[in-house]
């Protein structure tokens, strides 16, 4: 082909993705942070200003909520990459044939439902009225009914449930391609459980581990169903402020700036991720 | 801990139970749901009064009113129908032309492209949802306020849900489709080249049954993806409220066994959406 025509499609294909990503990706962030660095004077005057990001270091609900969003994420996630692991292994690894399939595709089916589908079932098993607390009272080891919802552990639950697929799956297939007879080769050379673990299967699969926890954490911070629904009075979520700002507040200029906070500190924990693991977002994502 | 290693027995008796407890609380939770959508009682819960299927067919002259003449459901439902159908035909055409541009060409800054093209999935749901909302209906309301122009369209509403979810949408469909067009063998496009097609023929006979398997795949992800979503979706939906969120807003008033029933009938129509696609012979 010539080079006009070459250079034609290549603008023929690239319009719709610069459309894409400037009109909806680009701008809007960029309006977001211009939104949360403006201060609203009276009904109609702006100026710049950093009112909004005080307010959330001087409002302790703000920051706590904040820290406690933060902190349940990487704890769900580590809890998540724990429980995962093992299933992940029978998967690649112990199960053959039929029904290794089967039970990956065992692994996929609670995400034919949608989150909000998953949480109610859960609410329906934990609540005071629920299975559990019924199928305790029938064994007669409890007397009344016991709430088992609105808690942290409820919310730990649901958000781990919710976060196992995105675990389970890469982890499957990078477990899939490794060579076995590196781990002989570490029994053999006698290692033990521990060792052969820690020093070749755990190498081995840190692309998987890194991109199952960048997208459980990222999937966990930026939840709202799960823990509006799931937790107690005292365990607000983060979106939920930046929710309420929009939607009840009508306050554009705090929520921008909640959005902001949020976007960074997911943004800070990928980056944070990706160095420690010396993996790159094209090889973990892609 | 592979086939070849030898293992005590007591060692595999306990993976087999985790594996059991494991595939137990997979299911448990959607088990639940679905059985209740079948209890003759009015809240979802033990005791078990019996089947029936009022939750889906009793007509409100009873008292109960079942999922098929819930009129603020169904229509709910067609909501996300229609918004399901735009945002699964703006993906997968935008997962083609970026798997195209990604996978044959070159160019200067492909690398920093493609990490932008990525970088939907790094961002929070409720975020894109946020700023979308506040670009576009901070815009109309400019515009209005400035010029007395009412652009109707970027308030919130169908547009602007069906524009978040293809934010993020567009760049999976985009993942799945470059995936197999990676596989392809460009000699076979050259062949036809070489036959006398022009490039336009080659690309419709040749490249694009290639890759129909994955634009089906995509698609099928993307209306499952597009239905379910509700943290974008929240931000940015107006009057006409999506499932999912008139789904919350019941939930917020107390849940009845119609939850359940529109539940299972969700969860029964995207397991028959991924069979179709599973099932589809590989070419």
């Amino acid at each position: 082909m010539k080079p006009a025509a070459n250079r034609l499609s290549l603008w023929l294909l690239l319009t719709p993705f610069l459309l894409w990503i400037v009109l909806l990706v680009l701008l809007p962030h960029l309006q977001m942070l211009r939104v949360s660095l403006q201060v609203r004077e009276s009904w109609d005057t702006l100026e710049w200003g950093l009112q909004q990001y005080q307010n959330f270091f001087t409002e302790s609900y703000y920051w706590r909520t904040f820290l406690r969003t933060g902190a349940m994420s990487l704890f769900t996630t580590f809890l998540t990459l724990i429980i995962a692991f093992p299933i992940a292994w029978y998967i690649a690894r112990l199960a053959r044939g039929r029904s290794k399939s089967v039970l990956f595709l065992a692994c996929l089916i609670p995400f034919w439902a949608s989150e909000l589908v998953r949480t109610y079932g859960w609410m329906i098993l934990l609540r005071e009225s629920g299975l559990f607390s019924s199928w305790l009272q029938a064994l007669g080891w409890v007397d009344g009914p016991v709430e088992m919802l609105y808690n942290d552990v409820a919310v730990i639950i649901g958000l781990v449930y919710n976060a196992l697929l995105f675990m389970v799956v890469p982890l499957v297939t990078t477990l899939d391609g490794m060579d076995e007879n590196l781990v002989e080769a570490g029994y053999d050379l006698g290692g033990g459980h521990g060792t052969v673990l820690r020093e070749i299967v755990v190498p081995w699969a840190m692309p998987g581990i890194v991109s199952g926890c960048i997208v459980v954490f990222m999937l966990t911070l930026g939840s709202y169903l799960t823990p509006v629904l799931m937790g107690g009075k005292d365990s607000a979520w983060f979106t939920q402020q930046i929710f309420t700002q929009f939607i009840t507040r009508f306050n554009w200029e705090q929520g921008a700036a909640l959005g902001v906070l949020l976007l960074v500190l997911s943004s800070v924990i990928v980056w944070l991720g990706l160095k420690v693991s010396g993996q790159s977002l094209r090889k973990v994502m892609g | 801990m592979i086939r070849s290693v030898p293992r005590s027995r007591l060692f595999d008796g306990l993976y087999l139970a985790y594996l059991v407890a494991f595939f137990v609380y997979l299911a448990l939770p959607l088990l639940v749901t679905a059985a209740f959508a079948f209890n003759d009682s009015p809240f979802p819960s033990l005791p078990w009064k019996g089947f029936t299927l009022d939750w889906y067919l009793a007509d409100g002259s009873a008292g109960r009113t079942g999922l098929f003449h819930d009129d603020g459901l169904l229509r709910s439902l067609w909501v996300s129908g229609k918004i399901a159908f735009w945002v699964t035909l703006f993906s997968v055409a935008l997962g083609c032309v970026n798997a195209v541009l990604f996978e044959r060409l070159q160019f200067r800054g492909k690398e920093f492209l493609y990490v932008l093209m990525l970088l939907p999935l790094v961002i929070p749901g409720v975020i894109l949802g946020v700023s979308i909302l506040v670009f576009y209906s901070g815009m109309a309301n400019d515009a209005s306020a400035a010029w007395g122009i009412e652009l109707d369209l970027f308030r919130p509403g169908l547009t602007l849900v069906v524009m978040g979810q293809v934010t993020f949408i567009a760049t999976l469909s985009t993942l799945v489709i470059a995936a197999r067009l990676r596989k392809f063998d460009p000699q076979l496009e050259e062949a036809a080249l070489n036959l006398g097609a022009t490039p336009l023929v080659a690309w419709f006979t040749v490249t694009l049954p290639w890759l129909l398997p994955s634009i089906f795949g995509a698609a099928a992800m993307a209306f499952l993806m597009s239905f379910e979503n509700f943290n974008t979706t929240v931000m940015l939906t107006g009057s006409d409220t999506p499932l999912t969120v008139a789904l919350f807003n019941r939930l917020r008033e107390g849940s009845t066994p119609v939850l359940n029933a529109v539940a299972l009938l969700l969860m029964v129509l995207s397991a028959l959406l991924a069979m179709l696609v599973i099932k589809r012979p590989r070419s």
